[in-house]
């Protein structure tokens, strides 16, 4: 095993020892929120950062997600049944991709980015008119299964670290190659004979199943759901996007960091701005894309390189006789 | 018969808005290639000076219009200059990056909009705002009174004042060759000697100008608070796709379509799903229609 591999086991079991010390519930729902927002992430950065493949509307997958636990729920099987519904949840949301993926992919440009937002608006209207389904506007509530937010902490810990590990090991495999070379040249990776359409779609299942997974933790975890909050383009989508640049696009710890300050700046921002605190996300978007178009992650990764490759180099004009 | 010409007549004429909306996402889409998440926004902030105009100084709404366009100009130069451009050159993974910019910029608009002036719905009270002209047409022996909204028939007059004006600007003026120069090819207008960034500035801003007025002219007919922008963006982009991205008449048909298509679908399905029908238009044209409409350029 690699010191990088050990490293971040010996994290993981950090982390998850961490509700036995830590009893304060806010603490541990900060922490929650956090894990959740970083497979958000990861699935994003699967697809929008590794494969190119912007999408302006994940919302529709995390609602797919939600919805399906809480209509399992709300049509009698009981809440610890309804664990099941974090499989389904994914898998109802990778299919609900498969189709729009299928459509779409096959033209270029913004496109497929703005026909999952069209996708999540309509998933929103159709949940909030359906109401023998989803009791509309009135949105789903049950009484969650734990009381004791530790299990949910373990869970979330665990999905993080599951799509976490997953996506890397796509990632240095074959198919995360093909990822690459379409974002970087979809001509030239047909041109070598890449199925973009085929590639393109399968990151989309991939990143449609754990956001989808995502959207029915959520719901377990919060035991209420309304089309506004789970289909929101604001509230989901686009901080889906948010947490993925904020961290670093393409990179493996981008989402976790981005969750990490996302989460704590939006928890600053609300208690002391109160409702201004979306004037300064809007900002903080505005900053970080005009200076730190890498994220934290990516843009400390290209300082550390520069350093490496100067401290590499020969100093100039020196003697070079010795490395010759 | 009577319901259908009457939901045909309001489809018509809130066709006639939209296509001023889509006008403006369409010229800024086919000269700088980015969407404007940040549309319908401008849109807000045009009906808000509107509202304050009316408020304050008892500014009709249409003659506000001599404001609301010029100061949406500004706003939008200025955006462009100091926010986009800068970001459009600067290298990063994604060429989105931009697109995100616009989010980032709506999102502060609407906020700020929100601070300001608080979640209210608000209204310009107009004299006018219910007056209706009839018009009875005889139609197989029987007499049919067909009503037409006044303000929404005096927005569709100017709103088509408006998409002519534009037309005529980008066909038979220097600055509107250069604009659609810088469309075609940007690098070859540069070394024509067109100042393309000048260019995009005066685009972003005429594209502000252009949904600024179709706030104003929204105004007397609908209410008005700070997220109203979002949905407009979205109608925005539909009817862009529909008339084919950056063609400017097929912005105009674009904008019938889904007024049409809303008001027969709310009539005729269902009200609660009215949005919905503009999406699915949307979808059957990517799949079928690719290249729009009109099916000018290319996909």
């Amino acid at each position: 095993m690699s010191r990088a591999t050990l490293l971040s086991l010996g994290g993981l079991a950090l982390l998850a020892v961490v509700p036995a010390v830590v009893s304060n519930p806010y603490v541990l729902h900060m922490l929650i929120l956090c894990l959740l927002w970083t497979v958000l992430g990861q699935s994003w950065n699967l697809l929008g950062g590794y494969t190119g493949q912007v999408s302006f509307g994940h919302a529709a997958f995390f609602g797919i997600g939600a919805y399906t636990t809480g209509i399992l729920v709300k049509t009698g099987m009981s809440p610890a049944a309804a664990w099941w519904g974090l499989l389904l949840g994914g898998l109802a949301a990778a299919a609900a991709s498969a189709v729009i993926g299928w459509i779409c992919f096959r033209l270029r440009g913004p496109y497929f980015a703005l026909s999952v937002l069209a996708l999540a608006e309509v998933l929103r209207l159709i949940a909030l008119n359906w109401k023998q389904l989803t009791n509309g506007a009135e949105g789903i509530l049950f009484i969650p299964a734990f009381n004791s937010k530790s299990w949910y902490y373990w869970i979330v810990l665990a999905l993080a670290a599951v799509s976490m590990a997953l996506i890397r090991f796509v990632m240095h495999g074959k198919l995360g190659f093909y990822f690459l070379a379409i974002r970087e040249d979809q001509d030239c990776a047909e041109s070598l004979g890449i199925n973009a359409t085929k590639y393109k779609l399968i990151s989309l299942l991939l990143s449609a199943f754990f956001t989808g997974v995502a959207g029915s933790f959520y719901m377990n975890y919060m035991g209420f759901i309304d089309p506004g909050i789970v289909f929101s383009i604001h509230d989901i989508s686009v901080m889906m996007i948010l947490v993925t640049m904020l961290g670093g696009v393409a990179t493996t710890w981008g989402p976790a960091v981005g969750a990490a300050i996302y989460i704590l700046m939006s928890e600053v921002f609300r208690t002391y701005l109160k409702s201004g605190h979306l004037v300064f996300f809007g900002l903080l978007i505005i900053v970080i894309i005009i200076f730190f178009p890498q994220g934290i992650v990516g843009t400390l990764r290209e300082t550390l390189q520069r350093r490496k490759r100067r401290l590499a180099a020969p100093p100039a004009g020196g003697p070079l006789k010795e490395a010759a | 018969m009577e319901l259908l010409a009457q939901v045909l007549i309001s489809g018509i004429l809130l066709g006639g808005l939209y296509a001023l909306i889509g006008l403006g996402m369409s010229l800024i889409m086919g000269v700088m290639k980015i969407i404007n998440l940040a549309h319908g926004e401008l849109m807000m902030v045009g009906m808000y000076i509107t509202f304050w105009a009316f408020t304050i100084g008892k500014i009709d709404p249409y003659v506000s219009l001599l404001i609301v366009i010029p100061a949406l100009f500004v706003l939008g130069a200025m955006l462009q200059k100091w926010l986009i451009a800068p970001v459009m050159e600067a290298e990063s993974i994604l060429p989105e990056n931009q697109v995100l910019l616009t989010v980032g910029i709506g999102l502060v608009l609407s906020n700020l909009a929100l601070l300001a002036f608080t979640a209210d719905y608000r209204s310009v009270p107009v004299s006018y705002a219910s007056k209706t002209i009839y018009w009875d047409v005889k139609m197989a022996g029987q007499t049919i009174s067909l009503s037409f909204s006044f303000p929404m028939l005096v927005a569709f007059a100017i709103a088509l004042a408006l998409g002519g004006a534009l037309f005529l600007f980008l066909g038979y003026t220097d600055l509107g060759r250069m604009i659609r120069a810088t469309a075609q090819d940007a690098r070859a207008a540069s070394l024509m000697g067109v100042n393309t960034k000048r260019i995009t500035y005066i685009t972003f801003g005429l594209g502000s100008a252009l949904v600024g007025a179709a706030g104003a002219l929204l105004a007397p007919v609908y209410y008005l608070f700070p997220q109203i922008g979002g949905p407009f963006t979205l109608k925005a982009f539909i009817i862009t796709v529909l008339g084919g991205l950056g063609n400017v008449a097929g912005a105009v048909l674009g904008g019938v379509v889904l007024g049409l298509a809303e008001s027969l679908g709310s009539v005729y399905v269902s009200l609660g799903y009215k949005d919905a029908f503009g999406f699915i238009i949307f979808v059957l044209v990517l799949i079928f229609l690719p290249k729009g409409l009109l099916g000018k350029g290319r996909a």
